[in-house]
């Protein structure tokens, strides 16, 4: 098993045609998504370099295919209405890649598309290693394996993934949830679902400043993982208050989003904090061996 | 990007929210010639992006033209004074000359979007007139907030709930539902991050009215408003955010600090998480610095002189992680680039990992340059070079 996404899932990209639409596709296909067509108004008829069918419209194209997931690299002025037409389709999870997205057009479509599951946008997408990968993930970084991958970022979840990788600690699905203020799915809804997956034996939550993911993660991990073995990290301890760094959402405002508030928050629940990124492999190391987490009381 | 109160102002009235009479003028003379032709009682503000402008001197009343042209000319003639978030204070370099308000009370409302919810939130107290963080943490009971249903919207009786609920006079009963209406509509049609009136007057003779207009509007919106975009010219932008803007990354990837280590990394997260490691090797950090995807040699050049020429940074700390990137590609260019700047030249400490990351480092080694095999490597040899 894994989440969200295994090798099963139909999987069609909106955009495929474009330069950053066709160039990923073709690496999904190449990872072994089922990737079933794909989507460019005009371009109906028209067949992919991998032999996949473009459709003119979302709904053609999952009445052809039955196709449940879809990802989006539409820009930033017509992402919501890609995704209100992946919505009116049928599709069941939406991956949304795109950056720059009006905050007001995620809030709508967020608060009116309910049932379909979005991840991001402003996100890296998803990968169950071994079985598929929707977004631009490296895929050749990834190994198949226990550990739960959470991440507000792109390459920080690379350089995360890599390292367990190479410590032989494989994944069983690493999601990029997005890194902007309002996303489709947050930390919490991806641990619920992790809760629930028997391949997944242990989590790394990778948070950073803004908002207040991380400290609802670490509410939830307390109250509802106990035996999961879980380590954190947050980024960004040196940022200024007031000023966004890099990703929209990733904010100080007044005492709000800090990092001390997250670190204490995951501490509170049992789960380390590891101080630097190369930590992470033997942090986890030692609470998988360590077996049960201290019961916490989720008071908080 | 946060407007000024007479940009703010200005959308207020288009949106039919009650706004004082007012004229804005950028010298003290067409002040004066202001109240000439308008005789009464007026304030003068000065319009900056800073908050405490009332503590800071820089409102005052004035009765006729001479007053009005002196009281400007005090105000106009020494920038806004430094505080912690704002050290180098702000040029003034217009005022609002506004209608003097006769005012009985003094309440809060804004909106803005709510992280956690996933909503606009609108946020209402009988206080007005002073910090909002202020109000929170003394009447924190005084509050009174609604999440707004976007299917829905806003329908008037959000705005009857939020004035009873907040315990606004009876005065504003009326009026308050139709302000509350209209900001809502404000903030949706300009993709505005924050929308706030503090404080909402209510003045003697029974007007509810906006004293004050602060909105934050989210950049990337702005294209479906090309008229307030134009305003950007006329304010005085984030110098972060200028240079960003001219080495031709995104205005939230480049941040200055204080210390001497220059930073640059692919993606957002894994700059920050280089900021990080930089300072736990015991460094002080020159900047923040996310390069964005395909770093290939023009991109390299226009940051490797965007830090160098704008910082304090004595060593250049650049770390790739290649994914997508192959790391030979990001190898040559960065070889490329230092073959091509003319700007002075400072120690590189590069820590390129993932695709080709060997076939990179290789290239990095022949042209003298001193590849780390890990951030946590990267960081500290940076340190070293710096001290």
């Amino acid at each position: 098993m894994s989440i969200f996404l295994d090798k099963n899932s139909k999987v069609i990209v909106q955009g495929i045609t474009g330069a950053e639409g066709s160039y990923h596709a073709d690496r999904m296909h190449r990872y072994g998504t089922n990737l079933v067509g794909g989507v460019t108004p005009g371009k109906g008829g028209q067949t992919t370099a991998q032999g996949l069918p473009v459709f003119d419209t979302v709904k053609e194209a999952v009445e052809a295919t039955g196709a449940t997931h879809s990802c989006i690299f539409v820009p930033p002025p017509f992402a919501a209405d890609a995704l209100y037409e992946a919505y009116e389709a049928g599709i069941t999870l939406a991956i949304c890649i795109t950056e720059g997205i009006p905050v007001h057009d995620t809030l709508k479509v967020v608060g009116t598309t309910r049932g379909m599951r979005i991840i991001g946008p402003n996100c890296p997408g998803l990968i169950s290693p071994g079985k598929a990968l929707v977004g631009i993930m490296p895929g050749h970084i990834f190994k198949e394996g226990g550990v739960g991958v959470l991440s507000r970022s792109g390459t920080l979840t690379y350089e995360v993934v890599d390292l367990l990788t190479r410590a032989g600690l494989g994944q069983s699905t690493c999601v990029g949830v997005g890194g902007d203020p309002i996303i489709g799915t947050t930390f919490v809804e991806c641990l619920r679902e992790f809760k629930n997956d028997p391949q997944t034996e242990a989590l790394v939550v990778c948070g950073e400043i803004g908002g207040s993911d991380e400290e609802e993660a670490a509410a939830f991990i307390g109250a509802h993982l106990p035996e999961m073995p879980v380590v954190a990290f947050v980024g960004g301890r040196n940022a200024p208050p007031g000023k966004s760094l890099g990703h929209a959402g990733a904010i100080i405002s007044g005492s709000f989003g800090t990092p001390q508030s997250k670190i204490k928050a995951f501490e509170a629940a049992g789960v380390p904090v590891a101080g630097r990124p190369s930590e992470i492999p033997a942090f986890l190391a030692r609470e998988i061996s360590r077996g049960k987490r201290a019961p916490q009381p989720a008071s908080f | 990007m946060n407007l000024m109160e007479h940009q703010g102002k200005a959308l207020f009235r288009d949106a039919g929210i009650p706004v004082p009479r007012s004229g804005h003028a950028t010298t003290p003379d067409d002040v004066g010639s202001f109240i000439e032709t308008n005789p009464g009682d007026w304030v003068v503000k000065a319009q900056v992006l800073m908050g405490g402008r009332g503590k800071a001197g820089k409102i005052k009343s004035a009765q006729g033209a001479a007053e009005g042209r002196a009281v400007a000319r005090e105000i106009m003639a020494t920038p806004m004074p430094p505080n912690r978030q704002n050290p180098q204070g702000e040029k003034i370099n217009s005022v609002l000359v506004e209608e003097r308000l006769a005012i009985a009370k003094e309440a809060y409302c804004a909106i803005t979007v709510d992280r956690a919810a996933r909503k606009p939130v609108f946020i209402v107290s009988r206080f007005g007139g002073m910090d909002i963080e202020e109000v929170a943490e003394q009447h924190p009971e005084s509050l009174a907030k609604y999440y707004v249903d976007t299917a829905i919207g806003y329908s008037p009786f959000i705005g009857r709930e939020l004035a009873f609920a907040a315990q606004l006079d009876p005065g504003y009963r009326r009026a308050f539902p139709a302000i509350a209406g209209a900001l809502y509509d404000l903030f949706f049609r300009y993709g505005a991050k924050l929308v706030e009136i503090n404080p909402l007057a209510l003045t003697h003779d029974g007007r509810v009215i906006a004293s004050d207009a602060k909105v934050e509007l989210d950049d990337d919106a702005l294209y479906r408003n090309p008229g307030v975009a134009e305003w950007r010219t006329t304010l005085p932008l984030d110098e972060d955010e200028l240079l960003a803007e001219g080495a031709g990354v995104g205005i939230r990837n480049f941040r200055r600090f204080p210390g001497n280590v220059g930073t640059m990394a692919n993606g957002a997260g894994l700059a920050m998480a280089t900021m990080d490691a930089v300072s736990n090797a015991g460094g002080r950090i020159a900047n923040f610095l996310d390069v964005g995807g395909g770093a290939n040699a023009q991109r390299v050049r226009n940051c490797y002189e965007l830090v160098v020429n704008n910082t304090g940074a004595t060593v250049f700390f650049i770390n790739i992680f290649g994914g997508i990137t192959r790391g030979d590609e990001v190898a040559r260019g960065i070889v490329e680039a230092m073959a091509q700047t003319a700007s002075r030249k400072i120690p590189l400490v590069i820590r390129l990992t993932g695709t080709n990351e060997e076939e990179g480092r290789r290239i990095l080694a022949q042209a003298g340059m001193t590849p780390v095999e890990t951030m946590d490597d990267g960081a500290r040899k940076a340190v070293e070079l710096a001290s």
